[in-house]
């Protein structure tokens, strides 16, 4: 097969290209430029948009012997991903930009320009499974190592994307084999740090960044009765379970710790409250993307809400695009904006936006 | 089996300089040291500062060795500019085409952090400088230029600029001119001495020499205030180390392209010319960016056309799949191609100058090359453009 590697500069995808030109693929290296104004060097654990990642990736292309390329799809980048970050975080949602950039850019953009230009697969560094039924329908499958699975930002792309996706790095039992395996091959990043920040956030600092694409909107922090506990910079700033950096003045008068409950945009408050109150037994999840076939669309298993959390209990039903799903354990802090994706076993079942949650009294072990 | 089109980036080293430099690469001798050793290395120095000067019409004199274009220009710039502007605190302007290689428009804004006023002067459609905005712009403010600067011949879209009608303009005014004659030199007759520019740059590996040589030309008496300080090897104003085989080979090179010119001009455009008939044929759609190679305002081996709907990314990828080695014609930043500066200056907007491809020829260009690109370009069209709809 003709096979475009995704290219991050990173140890993950340079191990899945060296792979899958050792399964005998004929592959191509690229590396996406995502930001125009590049910075020179990387500092601490900003993903892979530095001119010195870009510098790595074509190093790990030269070992491997395949021909590599930089795509610029910073454009993109910032109509889609940034876009959407920003605009979510304005109507008070708390958004996943890397569920977003395989959304829009990984497994659209280059996924469909690779297409065109004529390759049959894109390759990434993700740790994921995908396994092929007996009708030749795909299915995502968490990776063999449970601790870097990323299943769950992927499975926004859906079922038909997956047969032109290729994730070598499913079936690795832990990070360290991949370092292991990197610097047995003699590529040049075998111990770089892993990244885990936002990439397209200069210095980490995602409220500065806010604060200078959205603006300063000073606006009142209420308890859930309205009355009034301190003020903020911009609703923007808060994300619903957020405990610290309230900016409150006074302690409650039980003397417990508050967190966010709500952000309203519209009156441009931030309501705080107890730990109990962020309790939340279910939600209605939009834009949902089915795995399982339609028949039905209803299953139970597992609900995973957040890139490494825990995955709770959870039965739901929907349709083709809306996703009810009830747990039969309450989670704390569910924002709409975060990403659902519902498992049975180790297989994606269907993937979904939280629109709404449904708060619940919370019986769990330490309310 | 690759083709390579891209001259313009850099061209093969011609075998005999080759032979020439690796028969000298082993002789110890600083040009700068008095003993015997030192004596030959100057020797060599010397003689290739009168042949290089002998080849481009200049003075041996007037030659200042540098590590290549991009030292040349910088040395240029800031050096006339610093230079000037002590001179006469009042001339602050620097005027620069707007379709200058990098290695001039930076240092040109740089200079603007040292209280410099940058004037970007605009072209016509093909890339030919505005006469009547240089003109408009020495009316205004010619007591307040301190220099202007204007290339010999375009790297991407190979317009040859009016540089001897800037020279006359500038020079009423008391103003130096500076050029960057890099893509013209092996490509164009270049008689330094009738053009009568105040510096001209110039780079080795452009016509047959190594990477990592060039020089500035630099009329006798015109002060430049130095950029590299310390031994003062080149008549104080460019510090360093004299290469002597790098130096060698530049003088032998310029020797063999400029013996070469009207040979090599009038096959290079012939292949120039069979490859734009061929792409008219295949993709009428192309568009053609610069002078008409008719009109005689167009370097012989450079091919520049914009494909609508495509991404140069897609197209670089695609032709060097085929085995074809070209470029996209603009600058680089760890291989992230911005829309092209002298496009946009040309006035194409920016979604067309996204889809741009340069072909440059030189020695050792074959119709077969031609014939490749012609063979690949259907495909890698195609393909391009259905990507650019993804």
């Amino acid at each position: 097969m003709r096979v475009l590697a995704a290219l991050s500069g990173g140890v993950d995808s340079a191990v899945a290209a060296a792979r899958a030109v050792d399964a005998g693929h004929d592959v191509v290296g690229v590396h996406m430029a995502l930001s125009r104004t590049r910075d020179e060097h990387r500092t601490g654990s900003r993903g892979c948009c530095t001119i010195e990642d870009a510098s790595d990736a074509r190093r790990c292309a030269d070992v491997l012997g395949i021909p590599y390329y930089v795509w610029d799809l910073s454009e993109r980048f910032e109509q889609t991903v940034v876009a959407d970050f920003l605009a979510e975080y304005a109507a008070g949602r708390t958004p996943n930009p890397c569920v977003r950039c395989n959304e829009h850019i990984k497994f659209t953009a280059l996924l469909d320009r690779a297409t065109a230009l004529g390759f049959d697969a894109v390759c990434t560094g993700h740790y994921a499974r995908v396994a092929v039924g007996g009708d030749g329908a795909r299915s995502l499958h968490r990776a063999r190592d449970a601790a870097k699975d990323q299943s769950y930002v992927l499975a926004v792309m859906g079922p038909d994307r997956l047969a032109r996706a290729m994730f070598p790095l499913g079936e690795v039992s832990s990070k360290d084999d991949v370092r292991t395996e990197a610097a047995a091959r003699g590529l040049p990043v075998s111990a770089k740090p892993d990244s885990y920040d936002l990439c397209f956030v200069a210095d980490g600092d995602t409220q500065g960044f806010l604060r200078e694409r959205l603006g300063s909107r000073p606006g009142d922090v209420v308890d859930e009765d309205g009355a009034v506990l301190g003020r903020h910079e911009g609703a923007w700033g808060f994300t619903v379970g957020q405990r610290k950096g309230l900016g409150l003045r006074h302690p409650a008068p039980d003397g417990r710790p508050r967190y966010v409950l709500d952000v309203r945009p519209a009156t441009n408050t931030v309501v705080v409250g107890a730990a109990e109150l962020l309790s939340v037994r279910g939600l209605q999840g939009v834009d949902a993307v089915w795995f399982d076939s339609p028949a039905g669309l209803a299953g139970q298993g597992r609900a995973q809400l957040r890139a490494h959390g825990e995955p709770v209990p959870a039965r739901w039903h929907g349709t083709e695009d809306r996703l009810e799903v009830a747990l039969d354990a309450p989670v704390r802090g569910l924002a709409p904006g975060q990403s659902v994706v519902c498992y049975v076993g180790d297989r994606v079942a269907v993937q979904a936006t939280v629109d709404r949650v449904r708060r619940g009294a919370d019986h769990g072990r330490d309310g | 089996m690759t083709r390579y089109l891209d001259h313009a980036a850099t061209t093969p080293i011609h075998p005999q300089v080759a032979e020439a430099m690796a028969a000298r690469l082993g002789v110890v001798g600083n040009p700068s040291s008095v003993h015997a050793a030192g004596r030959e290395a100057r020797r060599v120095v010397e003689e290739s500062r009168e042949r290089l000067a002998a080849a481009v019409g200049a003075h041996p004199t007037e030659v200042v060795w540098t590590s290549g274009g991009t030292e040349a220009d910088n040395l240029a710039i800031k050096g006339l500019w610093w230079a000037r502007h002590a001179a006469d605190p009042r001339r602050t302007r620097v005027l620069v085409s707007a379709v200058e290689h990098h290695a001039v428009l930076d240092p040109a804004r740089w200079l603007a952090s040292q209280g410099a006023e940058v004037v970007e002067l605009p072209v016509h459609d093909d890339g030919r400088l505005d006469l009547a905005a240089l003109d408009a712009e020495l009316a205004a403010h010619g007591d307040r230029v301190a220099v202007v600067s204007v290339m010999w011949a375009n790297n991407e879209i190979g317009t040859i600029q009016p540089v001897a009608d800037v020279v006359a303009r500038a020079h009423a005014w008391g103003v130096p001119v500076h050029t960057d004659a890099v893509q013209a030199v092996g490509h164009l007759p270049v008689d330094l001495a009738a053009v009568r520019a105040d510096a001209v740059s110039l780079t080795a590996h452009k016509l047959g020499g190594p990477v990592g040589v060039g020089a500035l030309v630099v009329r006798r008496g015109l002060d430049l205030v130095p950029v590299l300080h310390g031994g003062g090897q080149e008549r104080s104003v460019r510090s360093g180390t004299l290469d002597v085989v790098g130096v060698a080979g530049f003088a032998l090179a310029a020797e063999l392209a400029v013996s070469d010119l009207p040979a090599q001009t009038a096959r290079l455009a012939g292949l120039r010319d069979a490859l734009l008939a061929g792409v008219r044929d295949l993709v009428p759609d192309a568009v053609l960016r610069g002078p008409d190679p008719a009109s005689g305002l167009r370097v012989p081996h450079n091919l520049h056309l914009t494909f609508p709907g495509c991404e140069g990314d897609s197209l670089i990828y695609l032709m060097d799949s085929h085995g074809v080695a070209c470029s996209t014609g603009s600058a680089c930043t760890a291989g992230v191609a911005q829309p092209s500066h002298v496009l946009l200056a040309c006035g194409v907007e920016e979604v067309d100058a996204r889809g741009a491809l340069r072909f440059s020829f030189g020695r050792t260009s074959t119709p077969g090359d031609v014939e490749a690109v012609l063979a690949a370009l259907p495909d890698v069209v195609t393909r391009a453009r259905a990507a650019g709809m993804a």
